[in-house]
């Protein structure tokens, strides 16, 4: 039994005290519709019956996803950007509501949705200013529906409800979903969004990518409860799904979102998944977790899983897997290239866009700004 | 013309923006059925309707994070917190969040939010229901902040902020709600970003605003009676300042004095002084005085008095200038 600082003050304390295991990932409660040898089972509540090419499509996803992400982290190691923030092993979770997104749908990402991007329609490259360090997002959300990325933990949870409430006074057809991860479960804010889409009904999906680790600290350090059992109290239902299942994921936030627009209100999904690499490229995850745990989870790959599930049922073959990661690799290409090209912005550009309506202290600022820099090219 | 006082006039305010545009709506605690515990959205809920004047839950983050989001839709919202001490639970959402987006999104994000703060002292109230936190949103890139003193600002200032599409914290005096005035309702008495010189005066400059502003006013009633003739200086925006108007008036009068419930310590009369004290250095005659809160946290109500702003505090600083 691990005990918290100062404690021992007998058992019944010091367990009280003590971190305790949430439940176990696997039991009843976890909807899953492809086991991780890819075979497909079926569950009472979620079913999802696509044809062949959309099954194919959904694993090129994959593969598409995790090559921007294998490029990023690349450009990362080699000096072109100055941080990545990486998605591997959460692939299934992202596509899987990504493309359960439509157009009338507005998500709010994390700085880690870069799948959820790419299903909305986000050209990869767009994402990588803010990595890069020549802008801090730059896109315009309404383009694809695609809030910027937001940095600070489980702020974008309110943003999200907001929008949903807008939704609403329009009369829209279309439901918001607000990505956040286990860390977040624990913030204000995450929690008063939470009681914002309870008392408004609001048109939102809150999909928690729960990938057991909030930089160095585990799920035990946020709850001691399942996270999606928090639902109940707030007043909506929570269902746990296997994030690394893509077709459960699909499944899962399709009949939420359904639900959010038809007005009947929040849903709370906690896809249940891994994340494989550092919390960012400036994380050292060996200093605090066991490589043990990553090889358990190397076996319920969501790439991997779904291939099986291709080939056995005759939907994918070696020529169609040769295509998609062909595919990828001119993804990838373009990602390099469009990166290279991502030039440092003109020093006085810092001034822009600070106010829609400008300011006369940042007019003064700008000029005294020109001015000293002029006086360096006057020296020449 | 109509004789209003400050919260009234703040309240027709609010209505003309409801009316003038059908996407903006209000929201806070206690705004709805009860009309704001100043009563300053009294009736905009009978009128509106729940969708438009939303009673939100208890939650200052939730009021200001939700808003964010509501503007993305395309809404134009304006939150009330309902104290001045309350801010804080929401100073992540309007740092983080609200100051940022449009700079963030490369101009593509307007988040036109107005955020009404009751703010200061001289009611005899409780701890948190007295403090002057403007400072923190003046030091935030991003934000614009503004302030009204009197009925007729209140009237046009609280509709033009809601018309402006940057996000604006706008504070409000509580004292000076039940202060009254003529208030012309069709034609605007200046624009939202222009100081405006309360007084003309020759000997000294005063640089006020907020509920301070009525306590300049009555220090140059006085002093003139002992034949001191002070100009006072209404900033009304308080981020960006009007420094032209600021700048004028003390070249003229050579002598600077800055008045407000703050506390002094790197807070917005710090900025004044330093700007005044760079732009007009050649024709100060003294120092720039600063008559402010002192630098504790805001004090008991049965000893408030010593610690705002007064008369005779505001004269013995004229008195030190002039002497100087």
């Amino acid at each position: 039994m691990s005990r918290a600082p100062g404690g021992g003050k007998g058992a019944a304390t010091a367990s009280a005290l003590s971190v305790q295991a949430v439940q176990p990932s696997e039991g009843p409660e976890l909807v899953q519709l492809l086991t991780p040898e890819g075979e497909r089972v079926e569950h009472p509540d979620y079913s999802l019956d696509l044809d062949e090419e959309a099954y194919r499509g959904l694993y090129r996803d994959l593969v598409m996803v995790r090559r921007i992400d294998t490029e990023a982290t690349a450009l990362q190691r080699q000096g072109e950007l100055g941080l990545w923030a990486s998605l591997l092993g959460q692939e299934a979770a992202q596509v899987g509501a990504g493309r359960s997104l439509t157009e009338r749908d507005f998500a709010f990402p994390t700085y880690r949705e870069h799948g959820v991007a790419y299903c909305k329609g986000v050209d990869p490259v767009t994402l990588l200013g803010l990595f890069r360090g020549v802008n801090q997002g730059g896109w315009n959300p309404r383009d694809k529906g695609f809030q910027l990325y937001t940095i600070v933990i489980g702020s974008q949870t309110l943003h999200a409800t907001g929008y949903a409430m807008g939704i609403q006074r329009d009369g829209a057809d279309g439901a918001a979903m607000a990505f956040f991860g286990d860390g977040a479960s624990s913030q204000g804010d995450v929690n008063e969004a939470f009681v914002w889409a309870s008392v408004f009904q609001a048109p939102i999906v809150f999909f928690c990518q729960n990938n057991q680790w909030a930089i160095s600290e585990p799920l035990e350090r946020q709850s001691r409860i399942p996270l999606y059992q928090r639902a109940r109290g707030f007043g909506f239902p929570g269902v746990r799904v296997d994030g690394n299942d893509v077709l459960a994921v699909r499944a899962v936030t399709e009949a939420a979102l359904e639900r959010a627009r038809e007005g009947s209100g929040p849903t709370l999904i906690e896809a249940f998944t891994y994340r494989m690499g550092p919390h960012t490229t400036s994380d050292d995850p060996t200093r605090y977790r066991l490589a043990a745990e990553l090889e358990t989870w190397k076996l319920k790959d969501p790439i991997e899983r779904m291939k099986a599930y291709l080939s056995r049922s005759g939907m994918g073959n070696g020529e169609f897997f040769d295509q998609v990661d062909k595919a990828a690799d001119e993804l990838a290409a373009h990602i390099r290239a469009g990166c290279l090209a991502l030039a440092d912005p003109d020093p006085i550009t810092l001034f822009d866009h600070v106010y829609a309506g400008g300011s006369s202290l940042l007019d003064e600022e700008r000029e005294q700004l020109a001015t000293y820099l002029a006086s360096f090219e006057a020296a020449r | 013309m109509a004789t209003l006082t400050l919260g009234k006039a703040l309240n027709e305010g609010l209505r003309k923006s409801l009316e003038d545009d059908s996407k903006v709506i209000i929201m806070g605690e206690d705004v709805g059925r009860l009309g704001g515990v100043f009563r300053v959205t009294d009736g905009l809920q009978k009128d509106f309707g729940e969708d438009r004047v939303i009673d939100t839950p208890l939650a200052e983050s939730g009021i200001i994070g939700t808003a964010v989001g509501l503007a993305i839709r395309g809404f134009r919202p304006v939150c009330e917190i309902q104290f001045d001490g309350f801010v804080f639970p929401a100073f992540d959402q309007i740092v983080s969040q609200v100051a940022k987006m449009h700079y963030r999104s490369a101009g593509h994000v307007k988040l036109p939010i107005t955020i009404r703060i009751p703010y200061g002292g001289g009611i005899g109230a409780v701890e948190h229901h007295s403090e002057s936190p403007e400072s923190y949103f003046c030091h935030t890139p991003g934000l614009k902040v503004v302030t009204c003193s009197n009925p007729v600002d209140a009237y046009w200032m609280i509709q033009q902020t809601v018309a402006n599409d940057d996000p604006v914290v706008f504070f409000e005096p509580k004292r000076r709600y039940w202060d009254k005035a003529d208030v012309d309702t069709v034609t605007a008495s200046r624009e939202l970003w222009d100081a405006a010189v309360v007084r003309s005066g020759t000997d000294a400059t005063v640089i006020t605003y907020g509920p301070s502003v009525k306590t300049c006013l009555e220090a140059a009633a006085a002093a003139e009676t002992e034949g001191r003739s002070l100009e006072v200086v209404d900033l009304r925006a308080l981020s960006p300042i009007d420094w032209p108007t600021v700048i004028d008036s003390v070249t003229k009068t050579q002598h600077a004095i800055v008045v407000c419930e703050a506390p002094t310590y790197a807070s917005l009369s710090s900025e004044i002084a330093a700007r005044v004290s760079e732009k007009c250095f050649f024709s100060l005659e003294a120092p720039v005085f600063r008559v402010t809160g002192f630098s504790t946290p805001y004090p008991t109500s049965r000893i408030e008095e010593d610690y705002l702003p007064d008369l005779d505090r505001i004269l013995d600083a004229v008195d030190r200038s002039l002497a100087y």
